[in-house]
């Protein structure tokens, strides 16, 4: 049953296949051009950033062969072959990564509770005032845009040397995170029984209370466990500026070439934030049912 | 007004006794949790050494550095940090595209649709995680052992993190697009290539330019730690003004940080809708 393709007259054929090319061309064009812009920027960035491909290509085996490095223990043999040997200080890096989770842990609630405190003062719906509500907002901003380490940094100063900053820094910073977010669920509530709680004659402490929250809770607890997980990701390296943690062992290692330490080390942390992450995915899957795992 | 009946309580009691009285375990959940929560926050206060004697004496140094960083002064550095700051974006728009480039062929390998076989996506999976699973600043501390101290080792550093986060991310966009353009090409004759050149790359492209702006933006941020490190950039400037206690250069460098970082969050998001258009993806 072969049919034949019935093929448009030439002319007409002309026609369309010109507005065809036009219309390719004018796509195309633009697209040079994107690229063109893109790569001028590209090559001023490389010039920026001292790029240099002969040191690259001269030290790039030296970035494979860092691995076989910390894969080798002291005697010559690999890693694996003598784990008592290269997992010799897990007792004290255990302590420590305790520590870190200790740090994000304290961390987080406290930067959970003060975001609690400050969403409904951000959040469009329920702010009192829009003065408020634009000072709370820049407050926020300014918690989350400032990265935890450099608040590390100066409460290292400000607090001494310890956990202290670490845990301080990262409720900071989970604060304007956490903030951000909470307010985005209340500006998702349903106001009708905000309405309905006013009209009894209520106040703005107790229409909080008893219409946004019950709504909100779930969605809370829900982030703020995420950002659990984030921040004993952040915590493991605020040791590297003096803040606690495994973090400080972990700089040290790398600093003065303790090759296997390193690999240990970044085991560690690596299976930790692991076990972490599938712990709190289960635990909010199993605390808010399927509508709130995204 | 009239009295409301009072509803006979007793019979709706007798129909649904789980309303009324819930279990004790159901009850004590919530409380049980809380005081949970509460007791490891403490031991975490005792064990981390927090003491009010220590968290107010750091308060008042806080207020004190606060007020010694008002007003904000480069001092004679201004052309100086400029420069950083410079060194910074590059640091951030090099090492995002780099990663794109590198994550794109390895991201169809980790995506469903491309390789049916487990053997192959499994590994390259779980090598993903693992890159991921180290943060930037570490691989940052790695690559200045390779490199030596500056901003090309930050390039690496965001290059190798967001290498195992665009493989991931990349390989979502491709598993979500559509199956029907790609079978489209193979049933006018097209080989396995042309399937992912014209079916699938169309879809997906603007997702990954979407993903890119985004990092490009978010890695801003990251470029001004790792200089924390050594690794070049703004952020190198900021630790060493912090540990002279150069306060009014320290808060300026902040205010730089925070700008440059709302500048470039305004154009890319322009530039996303740009894009992918008003159904924002990321």
């Amino acid at each position: 049953m072969a049919t034949a393709i019935s093929i448009l007259p030439a002319q007409q054929l002309a026609t369309l296949n010109d507005a065809y090319r036009k219309a390719v061309a004018r796509k195309r064009l633009k697209a040079t051009v994107a690229a063109a812009v893109f790569c001028a920027a590209l090559f001023i960035a490389a010039l920026g950033a001292d790029v240099n491909l002969h040191t690259f290509f001269t030290y790039f085996g030296n970035f494979l062969s860092y691995f076989d490095r910390i894969l080798t223990l002291d005697s010559g043999a690999r890693v694996w072959t003598d784990p008592v040997e290269w997992f010799w200080g897990l007792k004290k890096w255990l302590r420590l990564l305790g520590e870190t989770l200790l740090i994000s842990y304290v961390g987080t609630l406290t930067g959970a509770v003060f975001a609690f405190a400050l969403n409904f003062f951000a959040a469009q719906n329920t702010a009192p005032g829009p003065w408020v509500r634009f000072i709370v907002r820049r407050l926020l901003e300014f918690a989350r845009t400032v990265p935890g380490i450099v608040f590390a940094l100066i409460f290292v100063i400000a607090f001494g040397l310890g956990p202290m900053a670490g845990v301080l820094a990262i409720a900071i910073h989970t604060t304007g995170a956490l903030g951000k977010l909470f307010a985005e669920i209340v500006e998702n509530a349903d106001m009708k029984p905000v309405e309905g709680i006013r009209s009894t004659g209520a106040s703005w402490l107790s229409c909080m209370r008893f219409a946004i929250l019950p709504q909100v809770s779930a969605g809370y607890a829900s982030y703020a466990l995420l950002r659990f997980e984030i921040n004993v990701r952040e915590a493991s390296v605020m040791g590297f500026v003096g803040a606690g943690g495994i973090g400080q062992e972990l700089v040290v290692a790398i600093r003065k070439f303790y090759y296997s330490d390193v690999s240990a080390i970044l085991v560690t942390i690596i299976v930790t934030v692991f076990i972490i992450d599938i712990s709190t995915g289960w635990l909010r899957g199993r605390l808010f049912g399927k509508e709130t795992r995204r | 007004m009239s009295q409301m009946p009072r509803p006979d309580t007793t019979e709706l009691r007798a129909k649904y006794p789980g309303v009324f009285e819930r279990p004790a375990s159901a009850r004590l959940a919530m409380p049980a949790m809380i005081v949970g929560a509460l007791a490891i926050f403490i031991y975490g206060l005792v064990d981390l050494d927090f003491s009010p004697t220590k968290l107010i004496t750091g308060m008042s140094q806080l207020g004190w550095i606060t007020m010694m960083m008002i007003p904000p002064n480069p001092g004679s550095s201004f052309p100086l940090y400029m420069q950083a700051l410079g060194e910074t974006l590059s640091i951030a728009l090099l090492g995002t595209t780099l990663a794109a480039l590198l994550a794109l062929p390895v991201s169809l390998l980790a995506a469903r649709n491309i390789i049916a076989s487990n053997l192959i996506r499994f590994p390259v999976r779980r090598f993903l995680d693992s890159i991921r699973g180290v943060d930037t600043l570490i691989w940052a501390l790695v690559w200045i052992n390779v490199v030596g101290l500056g901003p090309f080792a930050g390039v690496l550093a965001i290059m190798v993190s967001d290498f195992g986060a665009f493989g991931k991310l990349f390989s979502e966009a491709i598993e979500a697009a559509d199956r029907k353009q790609v079978e489209g090409i193979r049933a006018s004759g097209g080989n396995a290539l042309h399937e992912i050149r014209f079916g699938l790359l169309p879809q997906v492209l603007p997702v990954i330019a979407g993903q890119v702006l985004y990092f490009i933006e978010s890695n801003t941020r990251s470029a001004t730690i790792i200089g924390i490190v050594g690794a070049g950039g703004i952020g190198l400037q900021l630790a060493e003004q912090i540990r002279v206690l150069e306060w009014q250069k320290v808060s300026f460098l902040i205010l730089m940080i925070l700008i440059a970082v709302a500048a470039i969050d305004f154009i890319s998001s322009k530039l996303r809708f740009a894009i992918i258009g008003q159904r924002a993806v990321v």
